[in-house]
């Protein structure tokens, strides 16, 4: 498998004015490989926004290395992007807010392919083409984007950024503003395309059923950091961060058992003044005294997984936490 | 023991360009003390103009008719001053987004003892007593300190709680929550659920949750009603509607939900989207996007009949009948 984008050691710094500075990604090594949808978690104020944003080059790297297909992402400016880092696009969550009003549909999609080269009388044709490869009628192209609903727009703000023939797509929480069946729609959109088109795609969702479903390869974030990555069915089944499985086992399921969610206690830190040692022992049902000091490094297990935690050693297969409980059932309030 | 409330046939007309047109239709449903009842469907659905005509917070020219009798009085036929007598004091309502409903600029103190000594009467001391008892309700670290700070000092989950504690602050019986923990992570969620689920217990709290998310309705409700173009597509007790949905729409709903177990098969999304404010269609709302549709269900307005114990289903030709 090759690797699409990569970025190592990556940090990515808000200044307020007065105020310290934030450290929103600390250190992220992260890579994603050609054809593979990444799911990207964690809670609000994690950074897996700033992470997204980071990687396609709308915010600046304080320190680290983005490279996509080869070639380093450089932040960018007031100019056009650099040829070879088209092919890097991403899907923001609001399609009210990532549409111009002003301009038809067709018109934001044939961007794309002028930039690309195409001349204008031919990208009539292919902008149709697109409008339909993502479930809207060619026709579509001569209206505004305030004739479609939520599900539709962000159909049309997908047919935009395909529109460059992009191998990799960002798209941060596309489906959260959408309503339910089309928050289905849309997710089984991006997924074929990724398939079809054999692109990489870095899914960024709160919402850990779907990436569940979907993606090959979930990152856990918190605090600034990944503390979790691994093929998605065996970072569900056994997680091997704590953080992992609280966030897993938050979830409620619709299966009519009426059973409530388990609480994770706390909240996400002040990222200006992240905890000493491990990032997550505050809030940790785990922790250990060394916890308070030691801060683990993100280390690779068998089986292309990696965990940030003291109970967990390089090399070895995950240890299932279960049996590391203090308290017998960690449901038991 | 009678229901705290009750609604019958409720119809709420909002007043649009192409004149009035319904946003509820005829919806009837009980809710008793001590329980979570969930009002669940797609944006669109009437599940959140039902809550403000409850509450007398519809907006200007809407029009009502049925009967909603809380405590014994139609809330539906009261005079505004009347309502707000009720309103704040024994139904309370709780919103998706608690930086909008709390004030920014006005200590958690204030808008804490405002309700208390409005309604109970209470006196300055008394009140903050009483307020930092709620925090600590809630869970509020350090309520005593809490008291003199502002919601933009909370995070989003601690807002919530706040505005929960709001709610209760003159021991209401009814909570009406409008999508609580829509805004939150799954993390701070899980501790509202507990939290509503605390109150119902220990202060025979009525709780009705509105939200699109069933697995929220799972988690707290004892019973469901799902609502669909303004009325009522099936209601019964959670496991029912759950495990054994009796609606097709109920059911869409349902598959479209990630499946539990995770794996590579695709999302089954309902097709098509939900109908906008007077374009609802005629007979079955719900047949344009149904995979049962029967010639009828264009033309006949179905009922809800009785399906199971205490569980109706708005689908006369019960396609899902036999799958039980």
């Amino acid at each position: 498998m090759s690797v699409l984008l990569e970025a190592t050691g990556l940090a990515v710094e808000y200044h307020r004015r007065g105020g310290p500075t934030v450290r929103a990604v600390d250190g992220v090594d992260l890579r994603l490989n050609r054809g593979e949808i990444l799911g990207l978690v964690g809670e609000s104020g994690c950074g897996k926004s700033t992470l997204g944003r980071a990687v396609v080059g709308l915010l600046p790297a304080a320190a680290g290395e983005i490279r996509f297909a080869g070639h380093p992402v450089a932040p960018l400016g007031r100019r056009r992007r650099p040829r070879q880092l088209r092919g890097l696009q991403m899907v923001f969550q609001d399609p009210y807010a990532s549409l111009n009003p002003r301009r038809r549909v067709g018109e934001q999609i044939a961007d794309g392919y002028l930039l690309g080269g195409v001349a204008r009388a031919e990208t009539v044709r292919r902008t149709g083409e697109l409008l339909e490869r993502v479930g809207l009628a060619a026709d579509a192209a001569s209206r505004y984007p305030h004739e479609f609903s939520g599900g539709q727009r962000q159909r049309i703000a997908i047919a935009r950024a395909l529109a460059t023939d992009p191998s990799c797509i960002i798209a941060d929480e596309p489906i959260s503003a959408l309503d339910a069946s089309a928050q289905a729609s849309v997710a089984n959109l991006l997924v074929a395309l990724v398939r079809e088109l054999d692109m990489g795609m870095v899914f960024i969702s709160h919402d850990l059923s779907v990436v569940r479903q979907i993606a090959d390869r979930t990152a856990v974030m918190y605090l600034g950091r990944v503390v979790e990555v691994g093929p998605t069915q065996q970072l569900w089944s056994a997680p091997a961060h704590p953080y992992t499985r609280a966030l897993i086992a938050a979830v409620p399921r619709a299966d009519g058992a009426g059973v409530l969610p388990v609480e994770l206690p706390g909240d996400v830190p002040d990222p200006a003044r992240p905890p000493t040692g491990c990032r997550f022992h505050p809030r940790c049902p785990l922790a250990r005294p060394e916890c308070v000091r030691h801060d683990p490094p993100l280390v690779a297990l068998s089986g292309d997984r990696a965990a940030a935690c003291v109970l967990q050693n390089a090399g070895e297969p995950a240890r299932p936490l279960g049996e590391l409980d203090p308290a017998a059932s960690p449901a038991q309030k | 023991m009678g229901a705290l409330l009750e609604v019958e046939n409720l119809t709420v007309w909002l007043a649009t360009r192409r004149g009035p047109q319904k946003a509820v239709d005829d919806v009837s449903f009980h809710v008793d003390a001590g329980e979570i009842f969930g009002l669940a469907g797609e944006s669109g659905s009437g599940k959140t103009m039902t809550a403000m005509a409850l509450l007398g917070l519809l907006p200007h020219a809407a029009r009502t008719s049925g009967r909603a009798v809380f405590d014994g009085r139609d809330l539906l036929s009261m005079s505004a001053k009347q309502l707000r007598s009720v309103r704040g004091r024994h139904i309370a309502m709780v919103s998706q987004d608690p930086s909008t409903s709390l004030h920014p600029m006005l200590t958690v103190e204030t808008q804490l003892t405002e309700h208390m000594r409005h309604h109970l009467g209470l006196g300055r001391s008394e009140a903050r007593g009483r307020a930092t008892e709620l925090l600590a309700t809630v869970r509020i670290p350090d309520p005593e300190r809490a008291l003199s700070a502002h919601p933009a000092q909370f995070s989003g989950g601690m807002r919530q709680r706040i505005a929960i504690a709001v709610a209760l602050a003159c021991q209401p019986r009814l909570l009406l929550a409008d999508e609580p923990t829509t805004a939150l992570d799954v993390t701070v969620q899980a501790g509202i659920l507990r939290l509503l689920d605390r109150l119902r217990r220990e202060q025979d709290l009525a709780v009705v949750v509105i939200t699109h998310d069933l697995g929220v309705m799972s988690a707290v409700t004892d019973r469901i009603c799902v609502m669909y173009g303004g009325r009522l597509a099936e209601t019964g007790p959670r496991q029912d509607v759950l495990n054994q949905p009796r609606h097709p729409y109920t059911r869409g709903l349902l598959d479209a939900l990630p499946h539990p177990e995770g794996g590579a098969a695709a999302l089954r999304p309902v097709p098509g989207s939900p109908p906008p404010l007077g374009r609802v269609p005629e007979g079955c709302p719900f047949h344009p996007r149904c995979g049962f549709a029967l010639p009828s269900c264009r033309t006949e307005r179905p009922a809800p009949v009785l399906v199971g114990e205490a569980h109706t289903s708005a689908c006369p030709p019960d396609p899902l009948g036999g799958a039980a």
